[in-house]
């Protein structure tokens, strides 16, 4: 079998032409490999060679992103290589950087698969580490041939498309995703093991390290409600009759806009929730439990608020995933926007 | 508190003229049992199909799954505050149909019941395409309130499951197993020098299709408790609930509470089992916070060093659980949390809907979002067309072939926070 082909990026440093005074360096593409990646050759044995080596200067890269980001594809193209790979960065910030960049952009456009390496408070690594490999190294160059040793076989193994083990195997950042799979206890012996080590102060390892968690401050007071246009959003699964877009039950894929000019009250004939994750009976009795546009019509009569929206928005938020939540408030927001909505009442369940 | 548990292993089930065991074959009268479903005025129709290892059979949608039991000898009677009188359980001898189960179906009463497939990709995922099922159908009056009728069906469950109960109280069992539950003192005098350990069980409680009940009382009713883990043996608590599907406690999780049954294995080596908490997942605030404070105080008074936590459910009660977690470790008590994952089909978003960094033990039961295809099978016991509807379906998961493309959360008992499987998730 022949070798898969690698093409390597490396700044003006490790490419050997000079330190600070060379980051401007254009981006240069030569044959075969220079600096580093004779070392990465050597690792690779059969399985694979470098057959070109980018070199860009850092501040050039950082400065002139999309120039270099598209002269560097262009450059990666010509070779139609199995792989692309940059670095190892170490703790430089702007190679870091400039490595991430180039990487995410080479897997997204040229659709190959790429690796990369850096310290892990390399900004770089934050940046990039949830959309490419990033393998873990030294804070300096001292540690090239730890660096080597741990990019060589993951490189190999995504150039062949082959599993990829967990970070800890395979000396990768964290990319965020979980999968699930087969463990060799059930899940109470796990937990019964990990509480004896707990006890005995052993190391022991979660099976989900706690996430830094998402808190949104909550934005000031809205000074005269009485002239303000008011709007309902709830996660709470409210929809007209039957559903008509097919809102999940649980695991939402969207979100329905409807329109409410038309009701002072919703009822057991005009609305319903489709939220499979609480007791139905009292919100399909009365929809307004979950979204209260009776009470929001009496305060629109008593002068209280100004006006409410014609439009409700709505999802279930059972069991939706954050993404989702997210992407759907994008979208909406822009529109209560651009509808001149002034305050959003939330409602969950 | 000493109880022994007395196991018979059913291999087989079939339908015969008189309902008994005979030679590990679970041998069933079927026109007794639909007589006996039947005296409830809130069912119209009731008829029982049989499911077995390997069968291409897939129940939907799944309401519960119940494991025959008997009291042999000792106080009180299985189901006790349901079917038996309130006497408390938990102590002498109960009989198992261990490998049998009673699984109900019918129309749907909400939005969480479940897909059982008894062979497949499918299989692989609940426990209970292992068991062979006496499954039944249960179809309300026209008009029946889902209260009532999540009520009637829940009911018929326990009902067959005492019917075939009653027939191993005089069979020899194949295997007997001791569980010793001793007073706290005792306990503490008899194994001075182990840590001490407890358990502390949340239990679903937020109203429809998510109700326990414990000696027959509504579970969001309660205070934080103690209750003898050889108590839920006998079927002190029973599941009214099917949230969701893939992380709801089926009553025969409850009888069979991993947790419980792996802390006994170690009890009186690596550490003392003194005793068990259980606390509620009300959907107030004032409830949880209640709740937890009462379950902490309560850990707190046992003088226990660590405790494990099994959460049910997901979302609202991942609240819960980290109040829980937390306040027990202010008490200066080690904690090992078990919840399961809403991560996303792609698995790459935030897990939990609560958090803290106090939870530093955590297992799991896996990403109840990752999507599963489940082919064709030749016979469905139940009704299909729900499982566009069911959490974990959307628009389009039925396909024309019969095959069903949901997330693991439609699947009963995939992610069980008791710990009840291998499933489990990393991070990549």
């Amino acid at each position: 079998m022949s070798k898969l082909k690698v093409v390597h990026y490396i700044n003006q440093f490790f490419a050997g032409i000079g330190g600070e005074e060379k980051a401007d360096y254009k981006p240069e593409v030569r044959e075969g490999v220079v600096g580093p990646g004779m070392a990465f050759n050597k690792k690779f044995g059969d399985d694979a060679e470098i057959v070109a080596t980018v070199i860009c200067g850092d501040s050039y890269f950082n400065e002139n992103l999309e120039e270099a980001k598209a002269k560097v594809i262009e450059m990666v193209k010509e070779y139609d290589p199995d792989l692309f790979m940059a670095g190892p960065a170490f703790n430089a910030g702007r190679y870091g950087v400039a490595c991430g960049t180039i990487t995410d952009a080479v897997k997204e456009e040229l659709n190959i698969p790429v690796i990369t390496g850096m310290y892990e408070e390399n900004p770089g690594a934050d940046m990039f580490k949830k959309s490419v490999h990033i393998v873990e190294t030294r804070n300096s160059a001292a540690g090239m041939r730890k660096a080597v040793k741990s990019m060589a076989p993951l490189a190999v193994k995504l150039a062949k498309g082959e599993e990829i083990g967990s970070p800890e195997e395979e000396h990768y950042m964290p990319m965020g995703v979980r999968k699930n799979y087969f463990a060799e206890k059930r899940g109470a012996e796990r937990a019964v093991d990990m509480l004896v080590k707990k006890l005995k102060g052993e190391e022991f390892k979660t099976e989900f390290a706690m996430p830094d968690f998402d808190r949104v401050d909550a934005n000031p007071a809205v000074k005269d409600l009485s002239k303000s246009k008011v709007a309902l959003v709830t996660s709470g699964g409210i929809v007209p009759k039957d559903n008509p877009d097919h809102i999940e039950s649980s695991s939402a894929s969207k979100y329905g806009k409807y329109d409410i000019s038309d009701f002072n009250n919703l009822t057991e004939e005009t609305h319903e929730t489709a939220h499979g994750g609480y007791d139905p009976v009292y919100a399909n009795e009365d929809s307004d439990r979950v979204l209260p546009v009776d009470v929001l019509r009496d305060l629109e009569k008593e002068g209280r608020i100004g006006e409410l929206h014609k439009f409700f928005y709505t999802t279930t938020g059972n069991g939706t995933a954050v993404a989702s939540s997210k992407a759907f408030a994008e979208e909406f927001a822009k529109e209560l926007v651009a509808d001149g909505v002034d305050a959003v009442i939330l409602t969950s369940t | 508190m000493n109880l022994e548990l007395g196991n018979i292993f059913i291999k087989d089930v079939k339908f015969g003229e008189d309902t008994k065991v005979e030679n590990g074959t679970l041998i069933v009268n079927k026109e007794e049992l639909i007589s006996l479903i039947s005296e409830d005025e809130h069912l119209k129709s009731v008829d029982v199909e049989l499911a077995k290892p390997g069968d291409s059979i897939r129940i939907t949608p799944v309401k519960d799954v119940i494991e025959p039991r008997v009291k042999v000898d000792g106080p009180g009677g299985i189901f006790p505050g349901v079917l038996s009188k309130v006497d408390t359980v938990g102590t002498g001898k109960t009989n198992v149909l261990k490998g049998a189960a009673v699984v109900t179906t019918g129309k749907i009463v909400g939005f969480q019941e479940g897909i059982i497939d008894m062979t497949g990709p499918g299989a692989d995922y609940t426990p209970f395409s292992k068991l062979n099922n006496v499954v039944l159908i249960c179809e309300p009056k026209d008009d029946l309130k889902q209260h009532e009728h999540e009520k009637a069906v829940r009911m018929a469950g326990l009902k067959a499951a005492r019917y075939f109960g009653e027939v191993a109280k005089d069979i020899k069992p194949d295997e007997v197993k001791s569980y010793e539950s001793l007073p706290l003192l005792k306990s503490v005098e008899k194994y001075p020098e182990l840590p001490k350990v407890a358990y502390v069980q949340m239990l679903q409680s937020q109203g429809l299709l998510h109700d326990t009940y414990v000696y027959g009382v509504d579970a969001k009713k309660t205070l934080s408790t103690l209750i003898g883990p050889t108590e839920i043996m006998d079927g002190a608590i029973i599941s009214g609930n099917c949230v969701s599907a893939c992380d709801k406690n089926t009553t025969y999780h409850h009888l069979n509470n991993p947790v419980i049954h792996d802390l006994f294995d170690k009890h009186g080596k690596e550490f003392n089992f003194v005793g068990m908490i259980i606390t509620n997942e009300n959907v107030y605030l004032a409830d949880k916070e209640r709740s937890s404070n009462w379950a902490a105080k309560l850990a707190e008074y046992l003088g226990v060093d660590g405790v494990i936590i099994s959460q049910e459910g997901f979302g609202n009660p991942d609240t819960d659980l980290i109040m829980n977690c937390k306040k027990i470790e202010e008490k200066g008590i080690k904690t090992v949390i078990v919840t399961d994952e809403y991560a996303g089909r792609d698995g790459a978003s935030q897990p939990l809907a609560d958090a803290d960094p106090k939870a530093n033990a955590v297992v799991t039961g896996g990403n109840a979002n990752e999507v599963i295809k489940l082919p064709p099978m030749d016979k469905i016991i139940g009704h299909i067309e729900p499982v566009d509807s069911i959490a974990g379906g959307f628009d389009g998961s039925l396909e024309k072939d019969g095959s069903i493309v949901v997330e693991l959360q439609a699947i009963t008992g995939a992610t069980n926070e008791l710990g009840f499987n291998k499933l489990s998730a990393k991070g990549y």
